[in-house]
């Protein structure tokens, strides 16, 4: 299995060597066989007698992260859906995107969403279905971002990235909390300790910042701002990722953990009433888009709205009726962005307006489009898939009956069927006007920038699959129902899960008069749209996330500008300031707060009369470096701090140091003196005094930092040293007698062979600075 | 002992810090140096001084000096050499190139 997760990353590296070849084969095709593999490994898994299996691969076994991957049927169906309509779209695309257009960069980023998501789908491990998690909003980041010559599309990518990102974020909180309480970090483990996460204090915190992470990521309201704007990306892209997969991903989370949660009320209260007011808001604002992808986005946030409310519910038919529209919406949505991808190619333009009467144009295209349409708004037909999951949602908003009917939550479930027929309306309106306003009705011929024609082949072959989907599910809803649908829904529910679906309950079966009440005022409010178009002057009117989305990224970037420009002025002497005070305050705060300093006089060696001559000299000398403004005073009296360091370092016996340190000396003031004459010369102090005062408080209080370091360090001994070692192995080891020399050359050659290199390559780097031609400025 | 030698280490890298706060190219690099020999004084203290043989293993002899702190120094001395050249020629050649050692004339306007 792990292979299968894994070819769309090993294909990606790939992806670069066969960009090369682009001209005789177009990259897709390459692309295209990786999810197909993964269709064909995952599909053999579809049956009534499934049992979820489970395979781990060690990675980091310390930290209790391992790559562990639980297939049961909600991961099968997500499987499913990621590789199928993954393929379906990696076909469309061969025709979809130019060769002339960056098909490598496309392409890898396409691999790394597919081989992402399906990690977060099979991931068991908390930590590792976070990382795969991030990954595909990186991903999808990139995808958005594609023509990033566009300014809309960097803002759209960013928009996306901001809002999902934050949501992992939340979620990765979430995940830690969990991870805390229940003491393992396997999903499935913790869903079997589910109490001590509800009965913990941090359960409010723990769900609000799970359904953040779900609600960002699934782009509920008020999250769903980033969707629209994510249209940018090029159709295929929103097909897949911002329509059929990466957008479930918050659906899978929360049918992930629903065993888990779904028993809590404000589970039940927050998902629901989120779900139902995404579902009311999405269809009532897609009625308002002009750009047939962005109705197609506010279409998706609706629906979206719909699985994630029905998860809130929990019953049986709900979860059930849940997965069902999440493999129904998939099906026609992905037929319906794909129409509207070839739309765009034949004529050159998605906007509503300008389009009509492309029926005779685009026969086949208009046809696959009816069926999508049709589907999406819940037309009482046999043979579309999109009524049933429909009816079951009317079905489910009429029987709560797990739930109690008092205070809020009876309140929630008393307006859920109203607001639920009130969602689908507006569904039923923008399915009509995408249908219609596209392929029926005067065609405007000379105000589109190409002259429609029907789309090659290719093109189509992707859409009528997944058209054929809808009608086929619509024909024989049961047959996917008990070997497919049903595990699914059963690994929601921790439970089995069955459900007969059939079309006709009779005249008087509710949900059927719920889907006629739909249908006939959806037929009013399209015909009447132009009548009722001003509400939208009142709602939303002004109030939009959008603006309150980019008044804070605006604030944010002002903000973070004028604090980094305080500091970040472009004085060194300011940074090595900054750098050199925090380093003072840390240091000195830790050793007051630790204790750390310390004091013990009882072990010393005694003072002589050399050694304090040597000691004052090299202080006068230091000093005075200071004092002088004259440049070889400065440098000879550098060296004599040199020379005092190599007397004491023949007073401390170490002949090695003392040789080396008086031949680097002299090698040292010699290059000074070679370079002094090209430099300026030194001026007298131009600071003003409080910089001065500053400069020598540092200073001084960095000087005083090192002794007392250097003190502590000598007085106390917590560790043995390793020294022995060393003095006893060396001849034996080492086979000399100089323990100095063997420790460099034997016990640590290595270092001393990447000083050798450090030293070369600062011998290139004069030698270079020295002898290259100085290069004209540019400006 | 070992409380001058410390003493002593300060007040190099306190000499040292000064220096390099300066704004004169010739004034950081002299910095630089003293920095280094403090480092260096301060690595040796670690240890202990002035107590046994050098660390040359001799017949009869039994209390060596530690051996691992002159061993680090001697690294650090020949890198700080490196650094220090490297630092010097840099200096040249920006004076060179630019007419100026001073730090705040170096410094970039761009992004102001």
């Amino acid at each position: 299995m792990i292979w299968a997760v894994f070819l769309p990353f090993i294909l990606a590296v790939f992806i670069p060597f066969f960009d090369k070849w682009r001209q005789r084969i177009h990259t897709g095709f390459i692309v295209t066989v990786a999810p197909i593999l993964i269709f064909i490994y995952f599909a053999r898994f579809i049956g009534t007698n499934f049992e979820p299996i489970t395979r781990s691969y060690s990675w980091i076994p310390s930290l209790d992260i391992n790559l562990v991957f639980h297939l049961d049927g909600l991961s099968l169906l997500f499987v499913l859906l990621i590789s199928g309509i993954g393929a379906l779209v990696a076909f469309y695309s061969i025709y979809y995107l130019d060769k002339s257009e960056q098909l490598g960069h496309f392409y890898v980023y396409f691999l790394l969403f597919m081989g992402s998501m399906l990690g977060v789908v099979l991931s068991d491990n908390v930590f590792v279905l976070y990382s795969f998690w991030e990954f595909t909003s990186l991903s999808s980041f990139l995808l958005i971002g594609f023509w990033n010559f566009k300014k809309e599309s960097r803002y759209g990518a960013l928009k996306s990235m901001l809002i999902t990102v934050f949501g992992g974020l939340s979620l990765l909180g979430a995940l830690v909390f969990m991870t805390i309480l229940t003491d393992t970090t396997s999903i499935q483990e913790m869903i079997s300790q589910h109490q001590l996460i509800l009965n913990s204090e941090y359960f409010p915190i723990i769900l609000t910042l799970l359904l953040l992470g779900a609600f960002t990521k699934s782009a509920q309201f008020p999250f769903h701002i980033w969707l629209p704007d994510a249209m940018e990306a090029p159709t295929p892209v929103s097909a897949y990722l911002h329509s059929a997969t990466m957008v479930k991903a918050g659906i899978y989370l929360i049918a992930r953990y629903s065993p888990m949660m779904s028993s809590n009320d404000w589970f039940f209260i927050i998902v629901s009433s989120v779900g139902i007011v995404t579902l009311c808001w999405g269809s009532y604002m897609a009625v308002r888009q002009t750009d047939l992808k962005g109705i197609l986005a506010f279409s998706t946030i609706s629906q979206l709205g719909m699985i994630m409310s029905m998860l809130g519910f929990g019953t049986k038919v709900a979860v059930f009726a849940a997965v069902f529209h999440i493999l129904n919406h998939a099906t026609f949505k992905g037929s319906l962005f794909m129409v509207a991808g070839i739309v765009d190619h034949e004529t050159g333009t998605r906007d509503i307006r300008k389009l009509g009467g492309l029926m005779t144009f685009l026969p086949i295209t208009a046809t696959l489009a009816l069926f999508g349409t049709f589907s999406m708004a819940g037309v009482p037909l046999p043979f579309l898939n999109g009524f049933y999951s429909k009816e079951l949602f009317f079905d489910a908003t009429l029987h709560l009956d797990e739930i109690a009917n008092m205070g809020l939550v009876g309140f929630v479930k008393a307006t859920l069927p109203y607001l639920a027929v009130f969602g689908s309306i507006f569904t039923f309106v923008y399915s009509m006007y995408f249908f219609f306003g596209t392929f029926r009705g005067k065609a405007h011929l000379d105000s589109l920038p190409k002259k429609p024609h029907e789309a090659p082949i290719g093109m189509l072959i992707s859409p009528i699959v997944l058209v054929l989907g809808v009608i086929v599910i619509g024909l024989f809803p049961n047959m996917v129902n008990e070997p497919f649908i049903a595990h699914a829904a059963s690994a929601i529910k921790g439970m089995e899960v069955e459900k007969h679906v059939s079309f006709w309950h009779g005249p008087l079966y509710p949900p059927l008069i719920m889907s006629i009440t739909v249908l006939v005022f959806g037929t009013v409010l399209y015909l009447a749209r132009k009548q009722w178009a001003p509400a939208y002057r009142f709602i939303p009117g002004v109030l939009s996330m959008n603006k309150v989305y980019d008044g804070a990224v605006d604030r944010l970037e002002t903000y973070s500008t004028s604090i980094t420009k305080g500091y970040m002025n472009g004085s060194l002497g300011r940074y090595v300031r900054l750098v050199l005070s925090a380093i003072l305050i840390v240091t000195f705060a830790f050793m007051a707060v630790t204790g750390g300093f310390t004091m013990d006089f009882s072990n010393l060696a005694p003072l002589s009369l050399p050694e304090i001559l040597v000691a004052i000299t090299m202080v006068i000398a230091a000093v005075a470096t200071i004092l002088t403004n004259n440049r070889i005073t400065a440098i000879l009296i550098l060296g004599v701090v040199g020379y005092g360091l190599s007397m004491l370092f023949v007073l401390f016996r170490a002949p090695d140091l003392a040789l080396t340190q008086l031949i680097i000396e002299t090698v040292t003031v010699a290059l000074f003196l070679l370079v002094f004459y090209h430099l300026p010369k030194l001026r007298k102090k131009e600071e003003a005094t409080s910089t001065r005062v500053l400069n020598l408080i540092i200073s001084i209080g960095f000087g005083a930092l090192m002794t007392m370091i250097a003190i502590s360090s000598h007085s106390s001994k917590w560790f043995d040293s390793i020294s022995s070692y060393f003095l006893e192995k060396s001849h034996s080891l080492g086979g000399g007698d100089n323990v100095v020399n063997v420790i460099l050359v034997d016990f640590r050659g290595l270092d001393t062979l990447f000083e050798i290199v450090v030293l070369g390559i600062a011998a290139m780097a004069i030698y270079g600075l020295i002898k290259l031609p100085g290069k004209k400025e540019d400006n | 002992m070992e409380i001058l030698m410390a003493v002593l280490a300060g007040i190099l890298f306190t000499t040292g810090i000064y220096n390099l706060l300066q704004k004169q190219l010739l004034r950081i690099i002299i910095g630089t140096g003293l920095i280094s020999h403090g480092a260096h004084l301060f690595i040796l203290t670690m240890g202990e001084l002035k107590r046994g043989a050098p660390p040359i293993l001799t017949e009869g002899v039994e209390g060596y000096t530690d051996p691992l702190p002159q061993a680090l120094i001697l690294t650090s001395i020949v890198i700080s050499f490196g650094v220090t050249s490297l630092l010097l020629v840099l200096a040249y050649r920006a004076a060179q190139v630019n007419g100026t050692d001073n730090m705040e004339q170096l410094r970039g306007n761009d992004y102001e």
